[in-house]
């Protein structure tokens, strides 16, 4: 159930201040991008976005639009700083994190601004958390500059058909090739581990594919450490998206419908692996 | 197949598909053969007059991996492909799941020589069959790392199992198990009344398990101890061995045959509870008449052919490390495959010379 923060001693507007009545909606999402223990948090009015990056190859942003708030207010365009995510959700998970039906925590976060800490207020049964959590000055993000015009392949699936897959793939392996083609072997992920290599084909025709745009045979390598977290949102959606752009950078897109039915997006984004190994196809 | 040894050896043959492994001592050996109407086809490739069928070794592990998840192959598995494929080098599994999705693995195998171990059912002196259930209800009495076990047979056809204690061990702080099954229990009891025979209890529960899932009767084979103990499971389209080595009787390594080492402990008369304190008595006793032998070593090089690939001698030296519980255990015979033109195996591959070991 909400409840109001108290104003802000000056009697200024908080620079972000938003309720939700299932915090859970906002750290399933977030546990979906946790892989490192920082994140960036961009606030605007459109909604919340929380980016990780790791190793200048890979970031992840979890998008939580202002409609899955109570209320989301943001005074100035954007508001934007640097967090620990670890910390943040373990605050946001301070009640436990099993859900148990028909019970869910309250959450109220107020942000006054540059320099401020985050103020979380946790709310269930009527027992009140005050959490204060320092903010940091927000770092550069990385730009992959990928856009719907430039995508070369571009597929849909259904995640279900990949969940075990992901949670199976041979981690002896160094990298995760994936292969995009408009003929065979239509779509298919590679590892090249101790024990041999292994090949998952998805044909075109699939029941689990929902669109199959396919231009060019591309071939590309990412290092299997970075692109393993992406499991976490691809076990949470429903459909994910995969595109690759002229050079070979994925976008990994996933549809998650929370518990409400709302749909938010996850997304990751990966450089290909330079280094290419010796490996046999 | 994993309870015994790291490697899975497969060997494909006109009567199906063996699958087999030996454990690092090389006191257990199993195979399971594949008939080839278990399968929905089955090629075996053609053997030349010059050429054998081709076998190939992998590593257990890696071959283990692809079947992972039971439940979820059960779930999304349509088909499973086997290739061998020499000259790419690759062993190549290939799963049909749902969807249309193919998962296809290639995995890296050695070439190896014919495991085989030396064995035949028809010269074993005792034999018993019984229901998988039967046994399994039996060993969940002792502890599950328990190595060795002996099994009995006593008057009036009952059979025994009990806990392997070694000479070592001191009575007071040792816990001995035993239990007694009627004959009536087996669906057949062929033995040697008075005769007794030690294994190795890990490498059979594995084969236990597997009977008991698959609900076949499992069959038993044995001799005078340190011969090989055989298990076999019998179906139309499978056919399972699993021979383990037995301890031998201690007394009869560094004395006369004859002599009968250990001590025949007396089954348990229906009036148990009575009897229950003579017979502890008996036990105690009895281990501390029989004199401890010098236990055999194994070497670090088991003979083997001389055309085996040096990758298995390196197998052999790290084997040694895990080997402590079967310490005691004679080698099984391994034969070579006598192929014309090569040489054959020295007939003094015998069991193995025992060391004497400067024991107190």
């Amino acid at each position: 159930m909400p409840f109001s923060a108290p104003p802000p001693a000056s009697g200024e507007r908080y620079a972000l201040s938003a309720s939700l009545d299932n915090a859970r909606h906002l750290s399933s999402l977030l546990r979906a991008v946790h892989f490192q223990d920082h994140a960036t948090c961009l606030a605007t009015a459109s909604g919340l976005r929380v980016t990780v990056e790791d190793a200048k190859c890979i970031q992840a942003n979890a998008f939580i639009q202002a409609e899955i708030f109570q209320e989301f207010s943001v005074q100035e365009e954007s508001v934007m700083f640097r967090i620990s995510l670890s910390v943040l959700l373990d605050c946001l998970t301070i009640f436990g994190t099993s859900s148990l039906p028909g019970t869910s925590t309250a959450l109220r976060m107020c942000y006054h601004g540059y320099g401020y800490p985050l103020m979380l207020f946790l709310e269930e049964g009527g027992v009140v958390t005050v959490c204060k959590i320092n903010t940091q000055e927000p770092d550069e993000l990385l730009d992959f500059d990928f856009c719907s015009t430039k995508v070369v392949n571009k597929i849909i699936l259904q995640s279900e058909g990949l969940r075990e897959a992901f949670a199976e793939l041979d981690m002896t392996s160094e990298v995760l090739q994936i292969t995009m083609s408009p003929d065979k072997p239509y779509f298919r992920l590679s590892t090249f581990g101790n024990a041999g290599s292994a090949h998952l084909d998805y044909p075109r025709d699939s029941d689990l594919m929902e669109a199959f745009h396919c231009s060019q045979t591309q071939t590309n390598r990412y290092k299997i450490s970075l692109l393993k977290p992406s499991t976490k949102a691809l076990a949470l959606s429903c459909k994910v998206s995969i595109r690759t752009d002229a050079q070979g950078f994925l976008s990994l897109q996933y549809m998650i419908r929370n518990e409400d039915g709302q749909i938010c997006f996850v997304e990751y984004y990966c450089c290909p692996d330079e280094n290419i190994t010796e490996a046999e196809l | 197949l994993s309870r015994i040894g790291d490697e899975l050896y497969l060997e494909p043959t006109e009567s199906g598909l063996s699958l087999r492994a030996v454990n690092s001592s090389r006191s257990g050996f199993a195979s399971f053969l594949f008939a080839p109407l278990f399968f929905q086809l089955y090629e075996p490739g053609s053997a030349g007059p010059e050429t054998e069928l081709f076998r190939c070794k992998v590593h257990m592990k890696s071959f283990l991996g692809i079947f992972r998840s039971l439940p979820s192959l059960e779930k999304s598995v349509g088909k499973c492909l086997i290739l061998l494929k020499p000259r790419a080098s690759r062993l190549v599994l290939q799963l049909h799941c749902k969807y249309g999705v193919t998962k296809t693995h290639n995995l890296a195998f050695q070439e190896c020589e014919r495991l085989q171990a030396v064995f035949d059912t028809q010269s074993c002196a005792s034999h018993l069959c019984a229901p998988a259930r039967l046994l399994a209800d039996a060993v969940v009495h002792f502890p599950p790392m328990l190595a060795e076990v002996t099994l009995g047979t006593g008057p009036g056809g009952k059979i025994s199992l009990r806990n392997y204690v070694e000479d070592e061990a001191e009575p007071s702080k040792t816990m001995v198990t035993e239990l007694w099954l009627a004959e009536d229990e087996f669906q057949s009891v062929a033995v040697t009344p008075g005769s007794h025979i030690t294994f190795c209890l890990k490498e059979f529960r594995g084969l236990l398990s597997f009977a008991e899932a698959s609900n076949l009767p499992l069959t038993i084979h044995f001799d005078e101890p340190g011969r090989p103990m055989i298990f076999t499971l019998d179906d139309t389209v499978l056919e399972v061995h699993l021979v383990l080595a037995t301890l031998s009787d201690l007394q009869s390594n560094s004395q006369s045959p004859s002599t009968n080492g250990v001590s025949h402990l007396p089954a348990p008369s229906d009036d148990f509870a009575d009897d229950l304190e003579s017979y502890m008595v008996a036990m105690e006793t009895g281990e501390g008449d029989s004199e401890r032998a010098p236990s055999p070593t194994f070497p670090l090089h088991t003979p083997w052919p001389a055309q085996r690939e040096p990758e298995e001698e390196k197998e052999e030296e790290g084997a040694v490390p895990g080997t402590p519980p079967h310490k005691k255990f004679r080698s099984l015979f391994f034969g070579s495959v006598m192929t014309p033109g090569r040489p054959g195996v020295a007939t003094t591959q015998e069991v193995l010379a025992e060391d004497s070991e400067g024991e107190s």
